[in-house]
C-alpha cells in the first residue's frame, strides 16, 4: 500500500525538475520537453488525489490534460519549425530582438 | 524447496509459459520465413530453397547460422547509444505483444492450479497492444537517424510516418468491434462472439464478429487488415525498406545479427496482427462449424493423420540423415498426435479452440505472404493519401454505422 | 516493505532518472529518449494506481503520438549538440541551489500535510473504464467537446504554420 504524499512528493520532484530544465537549457526543443515533463508530473498528482478521494473526476481531467498538451505540442512545434527556419538556429538566446 | 515453489507458484508457472512461448515464437519466425520464401518462390514459378535439406526445410538454420557468424560492423559517426537500442527496442515491443494474446479458452489443471493458454489477461487488452504498437514507431525512425546515413534517414521518416498515419485507421477499424462486445480484454472479446445472436440466429461462423450481431463488420475488417500490413512495413506498403528504392531503407547501416532483429521483429509482428484478425474478427477459437455438428470435433485428427502418414513417406525417399530419419520422426509424431486425439476425448475436446485459432492465424499469414508475392508497391504520395483520405474516413463512417445498428436493436 | 512499494519505488527512480537526464544530456534526441523513459515509467504508476485506461492513453498518446511529434522535428530540423554558452556562470552558481530548494520546498510542503490526505483503502482496485466513459460523456460532455474543436484549431494552425512562404 503506497501512502498518496509519496506520489504527491514525486510529482513535485518532477515539476521542480521540469522548471530547472526550462530555465537552465538553451535549445528551443528541449525547453518545450520540459514544459511537457511539468505536465506530467501534474498529471501525476491529479490521479494520486482521485484515488485518494475515490472519485473518477482526476483521470477525467488527466485526459483532459493529455489532449491539451497533444495540440500545444502540435502548434508549438509549428512555430519552433518557423523560428528555425527563419533564424537558421535552434538557440533561444538567439530569439532576442522582435526584427530579425 | 517444494515449500518455495508452492508458495511462488503462480510467478513460476508464468515464468515457464514466457519461455515455452518465446521458444515457440521464434522458431515459428524462422519457419515463418522458410514459407515465405517457398511460397513466393511458387508464386513466381521457381522452386524457391530446396538444397539445403528436403524441401529447403534446414534453410532457417543456415540463415540463423550466417546471421550468427556474419561480420557486424558498426559505421563511422553513428551516435552509438541511439545506434544499439533501436533494433533491441523493435524486437522487445514486438515480442512483448505477443504476451496478451490468449490461445485457448480452457486452463490445463496441473496439481490444483488453473494454466491459462495466454500469459496474462489484462482488463485493457486490445488498448496494450494498440500501446505497444504505438511504441513501436521508434525502433525504425531512431534507427533511421542514428545510422549516419542519408538513406536510411529518408526511409526512417518515411516509415514512421507511414506507421503513424496507418495508426489511427487501425485503432478505429477495432473500436466497431468493442461496440459490440462492451470490453477490451481479448478474451472477452471472443466470448461476446461465442454468445452473440448470430446473423438470422444462425449459429458456427455467423457468430464471429464478421458476419454477426447488428451489424457485420466486414468494412472494419478490410480497414484492420489494410492498416495492419502498412502498420507492419510489409507489402504492398514496404516502400521504406525497398531494396529497389532506398537501397535497403532504415536498416541499410545495419548487419548481421542487428539485422536479424528487425527481421525478427517484423516477422513477430506479422504474426501478432494475425492473431489479432482472427481473435478480433473471425472468432478466435470458435469453430466455424455450430456446435451440434459433432463430428467436426474429429477434424484436426482427420487433417494430422494424413499429414503425418504424407511426411513419413515422404522422408523414406531422401538419402540424407535428415531426410531418411528425422523426417519420418517428425511424421510420426504427428501421425501420433492425430491418434491421440482420436482416442482421448478430453484431449479433443481441450484441442478444439486452439486448433481453430492456429488455423486462422495460419491463414492470415499465407494471405500477406501471397499478398507480397503479387501486389506492386504503393508510391509514397499513393500510400500517405490512401491512409488519410481512404482509410480513416472509412473506418469512421464504420465505426458510425456499427453505432447506428447497436441504437437501432435497442442495445 | 511489500511489492506495491517495491514497484513504486522502482518507478519513481525511473521517472526521476529519465528527469535528471533530460536536464544533462546534451544532444536533444537524448533529452527526447529520456522524456519517453520518464512518459513510460508514469504510465506504469499510473497502472500501480489503478488507473489502467489513463495509462493505455498516456502510452499511445503521449509516448507514441506526441514524442514521435518532438523526435520527427529534432530529425528534420537536424539539432545538434548544445553549443557552450559565455554567460551563465553566475546563473549556475546560484540558480542550481535555487532549483534544489524550489523542489525541497515543494516536497516538504507535501509532507508536512500528510494527514490531511487520506491513503485511499483499496490501492490497486482497477477503475472500471465504463464508469470513466459515462462521466465523461454525462458530466463532462461539454467540455470534451470543446476540446474536439481545440484539436481542429491546432490541425489547422499546424498546418498553416509548417507551409512554405509561396507555396
Amino acid at each position: 500500500m503506497v501512502p498518496t504524499h509519496y506520489y504527491l512528493i514525486l510529482s513535485a520532484i518532477l515539476f521542480g525538475l521540469g522548471v530547472i530544465a526550462f530555465i537552465f537549457r538553451r535549445n528551443i526543443i528541449t525547453i518545450f520537453m520540459s514544459i511537457e515533463l511539468m505536465l506530467n508530473a501534474v498529471n501525476l498528482a491529479f490521479i494520486a488525489f482521485s484515488r485518494a478521494l475515490n472519485k473518477l473526476d482526476g483521470q477525467v481531467f488527466v485526459l483532459f490534460v493529455i489532449v491539451v498538451a497533444a495540440a500545444e505540442a502540435a502548434v508549438g512545434l509549428g512555430i519552433i519549425i518557423v523560428i528555425a527556419r527563419n533564424r537558421q538556429s535552434l538557440n533561444v538566446e538567439r530569439v532576442d530582438l522582435l526584427k530579425l | 524447496m517444494s515449500d518455495f515453489l508452492a508458495q511462488h507458484a503462480e510467478i513460476l508457472i508464468t515464468l515457464v509459459k514466457i519461455a515455452i512461448l518465446l521458444f515457440v515464437v521464434l522458431t515459428v519466425n524462422a519457419y515463418l520465413t522458410w514459407f515465405e520464401r517457398k511460397l513466393i518462390a511458387h508464386i513466381q514459378s521457381r522452386w524457391g530453397p530446396h538444397r539445403v535439406g528436403p524441401h529447403g526445410l534446414l534453410q532457417p538454420l543456415a540463415d540463423g547460422a550466417k546471421f550468427l557468424l556474419k561480420e557486424d560492423p558498426t559505421p563511422a559517426g553513428v551516435d552509438k547509444f541511439v545506434y544499439y537500442l533501436a533494433p533491441l527496442l523493435a524486437l522487445a515491443l514486438a515480442l512483448t505483444s505477443i504476451a496478451v494474446i490468449p490461445f485457448g479458452p480452457d486452463p490445463l489443471h496441473f496439481k490444483g492450479h488453473d494454466i491459462y493458454l495466454g500469459i496474462v489477461d489484462l482488463n485493457i487488452g486490445i488498448l496494450a497492444l494498440f500501446a505497444i504498437t504505438a511504441l513501436g514507431v521508434y525502433g525504425l525512425a531512431l534507427a533511421g537517424w542514428s545510422s549516419n546515413n542519408k538513406y536510411s534517414l529518408f526511409g526512417g521518416l518515411r516509415s514512421s510516418a507511414q506507421m503513424i498515419s496507418y495508426e489511427l485507421a487501425l485503432t478505429m477499424s477495432v473500436v466497431g468491434v468493442l461496440l459490440m462486445a462492451g470490453k477490451f480484454s481479448l478474451r472477452d472479446i471472443i466470448d461476446a462472439q461465442a454468445n452473440s445472436r448470430g446473423l438470422f440466429g444462425w449459429s458456427g461462423i455467423f457468430h464471429w464478429n464478421i458476419l454477426a450481431g447488428p451489424f457485420p463488420q466486414i468494412l472494419g475488417f478490410l480497414c484492420f487488415f489494410v492498416a495492419a500490413i502498412a502498420e507492419t512495413n510489409r507489402a504492398p506498403f514496404d516502400l521504406p525498406e525497398a531494396e529497389q528504392e532506398l537501397v535497403g531503407g532504415f536498416h541499410t547501416e545495419y548487419a548481421s545479427f542487428k539485422f536479424a532483429m528487425f527481421f525478427i521483429a517484423e516477422y513477430t509482428s506479422m504474426i501478432t496482427v494475425s492473431c489479432l484478425c482472427s481473435i478480433l474478427f473471425f472468432g478466435g477459437w470458435l469453430s466455424p462449424f455450430p456446435a451440434s455438428w459433432t463430428l467436426t470435433t474429429y477434424l484436426p485428427s482427420v487433417l494430422l493423420i494424413p499429414f503425418g502418414l504424407w511426411v513419413i513417406w515422404d522422408g523414406l525417399r531422401y538419402e540424407t540423415i535428415f531426410g531418411k530419419l528425422i523426417l519420418p520422426a517428425v511424421g510420426a509424431v504427428i501421425a501420433a498426435l492425430g491418434a491421440a486425439f482420436l482416442l482421448f476425448p478430453a484431449v479433443n475436446a481441450f484441442i478444439q479452440g486452439p486448433f481453430w485459432l492456429l488455423s486462422k492465424i495460419f491463414t492470415f499469414l499465407f494471405v500477406y505472404v501471397w499478398m507480397r508475392g503479387t501486389l506492386p508497391r504503393f508510391r509514397y504520395d499513393q500510400l500517405m493519401s490512401f491512409g488519410w483520405k481512404l482509410l480513416l474516413p472509412a473506418s469512421l463512417a464504420n465505426v458510425v454505422l456499427t453505432a447506428a445498428a447497436l441504437l437501432w436493436r435497442g442495445n | 516493505m511489500n511489492a506495491p512499494l517495491i514497484i513504486f519505488f522502482a518507478l519513481a527512480a525511473m521517472c526521476v532518472t529519465g528527469a535528471i537526464s533530460l536536464i544533462l544530456q546534451r544532444h536533444p534526441i537524448h533529452s527526447a529518449l529520456s522524456l519517453i523513459v520518464v512518459m513510460v515509467a508514469l504510465a506504469g504508476l499510473y497502472l500501480l494506481m489503478g488507473a489502467e485506461f489513463v495509462a493505455a492513453v498516456q502510452i499511445i498518446v503521449y509516448g507514441g503520438a506526441i514524442m514521435v511529434l518532438f523526435i520527427f522535428v529534432i530529425m528534420l530540423l537536424n539539432a545538434g549538440v548544445e553549443e557552450r554558452t559565455n554567460l551563465s556562470k553566475l546563473a549556475g552558481f546560484a540558480g542550481i541551489p535555487l532549483g534544489v530548494a524550489l523542489m525541497g520546498f515543494l516536497a516538504a510542503a507535501v509532507a508536512r500535510s500528510q494527514d490531511m490526505v487520506q491513503a485511499a483503502a483499496q490501492s490497486g482496485a482497477p477503475a472500471p473504464t465504463k464508469a470513466l466513459a459515462n462521466l465523461l460523456f454525462q458530466d463532462f460532455v461539454y467540455p470534451f467537446e470543446l476540446t474536439s474543436f481545440l484539436i481542429l484549431i491546432a490541425i489547422l494552425g499546424a498546418v498553416v504554420l509548417a507551409q512554405r512562404e509561396n507555396a
